[in-house]
């Protein structure tokens, strides 16, 4: 069983006590592309940080690709999902733009050689070939975005998992990335509020709202919903 | 991801939450100084201090239990003091051989090690009711009663403002890491890097950090400077000591004076 | 708590009052002497810079790397301090870092805190700085100079300090000279590896990023003249120290000394107290359960006074 997420019954509360996620339950399979939407403070994040083990420690189960996620598998499970952050500045700590998309390969092990050749593919995805020496921090919010995924794709994950990957760019990155995604043959879950975007490129639609899950089905259908919509602070392109 | 559970203050509104911290910092000061000064051996003096400190944490309902799960912290340093039981000459207690070489405990070495481990220990769980029940901006009217530079002073506010967000972009910073530190599985594949590198790594990792501060340093000050900051430091005039304050510091430091006295004068 | 300190704060209760009163002197005359000339240096810009990047050195304590076996690398920050800053802004921002660490995070004790900013912030950052030019000058201008130098720099402050953590506690009576120097020493020249290999990191980083930082230390090369006395007074304190505290191994000579003149001391109070206000006294087991006997009173009474007060409040609200 490849490539696949499966979510059920998670419940998770910060350390302050703030319930976030209230038990969540959610099945992707293999090649799907999922859109996760939902107003600020839904919980999307949260949920996603559970996809690899970067918080736990809440009630249900989490297994992407089979595995469980949990302590001894954790390496395992990072290797296979690729979680590119809500900001990019969380996400890019080397100096160069080449060494934070070499990290997780040269971290896997690979030879130097792979390694380059990693770093090469991945930029060249992205369309920032010719970056690859720049420093990272002076880069423009697009830039870094597309940096920001590079350094997944370099570790050839089998899931791709995307915080608001449109947010802060203009409208011909924002063009690019889509078409960049929508070229990737895995399966994607993609936490958003860019309606359009969702409509356009993703058949399933799933509605967070204070921690659960308060929709899934396909998006041409659950778009139609104005009621259902209008509920949970959404609004059509 | 928001650390402010890293802050230790607990609000509270007990007798010494409510104390004037000028006169917590004085009086747990000038505790650790009477446990400083309390000869190794003087039993009753550390039965009295300890019961003097459990007074004080029962007085703040921080929880017995929460300070001493706290206190726990500086214990790996009494490691250090290990070797003066074996090293201290005096009446002989007990021998460990180890393989060819003995080493003996003597009554003395012993005395002076449980000693200098009740101190410490006593002495953190004073400090832990301070800071559990004191703001950090009191405790910045204490350092400016102390007669610390205002310029030190005012560093140590700012730094604390800037520690919670500055913590909070270190914690990011790990979290990109460790989401990114996967291991395929495969047979053959040595994980994880060189210690150099990962080395390095963790190295850039703080230089984005120390660049963040800069830049962000940089816009605090025209911030400052854009509300009429001109490198001078000004605060408002301290408060006066209201007079029951007063009279807890009296009877504080000559408490704490009698028990130094005692110990010194039968036990030094 | 997601931060773990270097095992070089010293708590309280572990060193002297005399060695802590001692240092609590020479580190306020350095960080006031160093005020002075960060006044001069940096003029109104200071505050913010040091504040932030004090801040930076505290959180930038929580990056660390896995080493081997559960241990890992951590960064004290005397030296990156001292690189970014020159040595006088260094020592006021790792007085900070060390100040409050002992103030809220009970990282090092109060009493003892004097000594832990000398050790951190004094001599780590001293070390640093002499290390770090030396090398600045062989490599005149090259950029190996501050890579090789950032990582001896960064090496020896911890090694050193620890060195001076060891002597403090020799001469406390609290650990022998001739296993606190070693054992401290020789942990530490390993966890200076690892501030070593954080240091080069993070000066590759700015390197590569801001240039002008890194290379700005140069300029406030001014300052050379007493930070060489300094250094030269630290160096020379440690050479002399070192074998006087590892011939005298337990610093017991130091310690009866204290005694000797404590006893001196003690005579005249003996006169002035009348034999009969303590009676009894004499026998210490007794003495200790009285103590205890008073104590738990004490305590109970102070419990009972706050369940009673906190009834009170809960009626009244
Ligand atoms: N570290 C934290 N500690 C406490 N509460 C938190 C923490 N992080 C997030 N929360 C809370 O959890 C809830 C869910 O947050 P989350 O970041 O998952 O929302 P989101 O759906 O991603 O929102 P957005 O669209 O704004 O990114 C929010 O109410 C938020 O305030
Ligand atoms: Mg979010």
């Amino acid at each position: 069983m490849h490539h696949e997420i499966e979510v059920s019954g998670l419940s998770f509360a910060y350390p302050d006590g703030h319930v976030a996620l209230r038990n969540v339950s959610l099945h992707i399979t293999p090649c799907e592309k999922v859109a996760l939407v939902g107003p600020n403070g839904a919980g999307k994040s949260t949920l996603i940080l559970h996809l690899n083990g970067i918080l736990n420690g809440g009630s249900g189960t989490v297994s992407v690709c089979g595995l469980e996620v949990k302590k001894e598998n954790l390496a395992r499970v990072r290797a296979m999902v690729g979680l590119v952050f809500q900001s990019p500045d969380d996400q890019l700590f080397s100096p160069t733009v080449y060494d934070d998309v070499a990290y997780g390969p040269i971290y896997q092990g690979l030879s130097a050689a792979e390694v380059d050749g990693r770093v090469r593919e991945a930029l060249q995805a992205v369309r920032m070939s010719n970056y690859a020496r720049r420093v990272s921090h002076h880069l423009s919010m697009g830039e870094k975005k597309r940096i920001a995924i590079a350094t997944v794709l370099s570790m050839k994950p089998e899931i791709l998992v995307l915080d608001e990957p449109t947010a802060g760019l203009d409208p011909r990155a924002r063009r690019d990335l889509i078409k960049l995604l929508d070229d990737l043959p895995i399966t994607m879950l993609v936490s958003t509020h860019d309606l359009r975007m969702v409509q356009e490129l993703f058949p399933r639609m799933v509605i967070m709202d204070e921690g659960r899950i308060v929709a899934d089905g396909e998006t041409a259908v659950l778009l139609k919903d104005q009621a259902l919509l209008e509920a949970h602070g959404l609004e059509l392109p | 991801m928001h650390i402010h559970f890293l802050d230790p203050f607990i609000a509270g509104q007990s007798a010494i939450h409510r104390l004037d911290p000028r006169v917590k910092f004085v009086l747990a000061v000038a505790f650790i100084l009477t446990a400083a000064l309390t000869p190794s051996g003087a039993w009753p003096v550390y039965v009295l201090l300890f019961a003097l400190a459990m007074g004080v944490i029962v007085l703040s309902e921080l929880g017995v239990g929460f300070v001493f799960r706290r206190a726990v912290l500086a214990l790996p340093f009494v490691l250090a003091a290990l070797p003066v039981i074996f090293t201290l000459p005096g009446v002989p207690l007990f021998s460990l051989s180890l393989g060819s070489w003995g080493l003996t405990a003597t009554a003395d070495g012993v005395e002076r090690f449980v000693s200098i481990a009740l101190k410490s220990w006593i002495s953190v769980q004073i400090a832990i009711v301070l800071s559990s029940s004191t703001p950090f901006p009191e405790l910045m009217v204490a350092m400016r009663a102390a007669r610390v530079p205002r310029l030190l002073v005012s560093i140590f506010g700012l730094m604390w403002r800037y520690l919670f967000v500055l913590a909070d972009e270190a914690m990011r910073l790990l979290r990109a890491r460790s989401a990114r530190s996967g291991a395929t599985g495969l047979p053959g594949m040595k994980v994880g890097g060189s210690i150099s590198w990962r080395g390095r790594v963790a190295g850039g990792m703080a230089g984005n950090l120390f660049l963040r501060a800069i830049e962000r340093s940089d816009r605090i000050y025209v911030a400052m400077l854009s509300r009429g900051y001109d490198g001078e430091v000004r605060d408002l005039p301290l408060p006066p000591l209201r007079a029951l304050h007063w009279l807890v510091l009296i009877c504080g430091v000559a408490l704490l004076g009698m028990l130094a006295i005692f110990g010194f004068l039968f036990y030094g | 708590m997601l931060y773990a300190p270097l095992p070089m704060h010293i708590p309280d209760g572990f060193l002297s009052v005399l060695v802590s009163l001692v240092l609590w002197a020479a580190t306020i005359l350095v960080v006031g002497y160093s005020l002075r000339r960060v006044g001069q240096d940096l003029g109104e810009r200071q505050a913010p810079l040091m504040g932030v990047l004090a801040a930076a050195i505290f959180a930038g304590q929580m990056l660390n790397f896995t080493v081997a076996g559960g241990t890992s690398g951590h960064l004290m920050g005397a030296a990156i301090a001292t690189i970014l800053l020159g040595p006088w802004a260094a020592i006021l921002v790792l007085t900070t870092v060390v100040g409050v660490q002992a103030l809220v995070f009970q990282d090092g004790g109060l009493l003892v805190l004097g000594a832990n900013i000398f050790n951190m912030g004094i001599v780590g950052v001293a070390v640093s700085y002499f290390v770090y030019r030396t090398f600045q000058r062989l490599a005149n201008g090259k950029p190996w100079g501050i890579f090789v130098g950032g990582f001896i720099a960064a090496w020896a402050s911890i090694f050193i300090a620890a060195l001076a953590v060891a002597l403090q506690l020799a001469f406390s009576g609290t650990s022998p000279a001739n296993i606190a120097l070693p054992a401290m020493g020789g942990i530490h020249a390993l966890i200076g590896l690892g501030e070593g290999l954080i240091t080069v990191g993070a000066l590759a980083f700015l390197y590569a990023t801001r240039r002008d930082l890194v290379t700005a230390g140069e300029g406030q090369v001014k300052a050379s003249s007493a930070v060489w006395v300094a250094g030269l007074l630290i160096a020379l304190a440690l050479a002399i120290a070192s074998p006087l505290a590892s011939a005298h191994p337990d610093g017991l000579e130091w310690v009866a000394e204290q005694r000797g003149f404590l006893d001196a001391a003690r005579e005249p109070l003996y006169n002035v107290i009348p034999d009969y206000v303590l009676p009894g006294i004499a026998n210490e087991s007794l003495a200790t359960i009285l103590a205890g006997i008073l104590g738990a009173l004490i305590v109970f009474f102070i419990a009972l006074g706050v369940a009673y007060t906190r009834r009170k409040r809960g009626t009244a609200s």
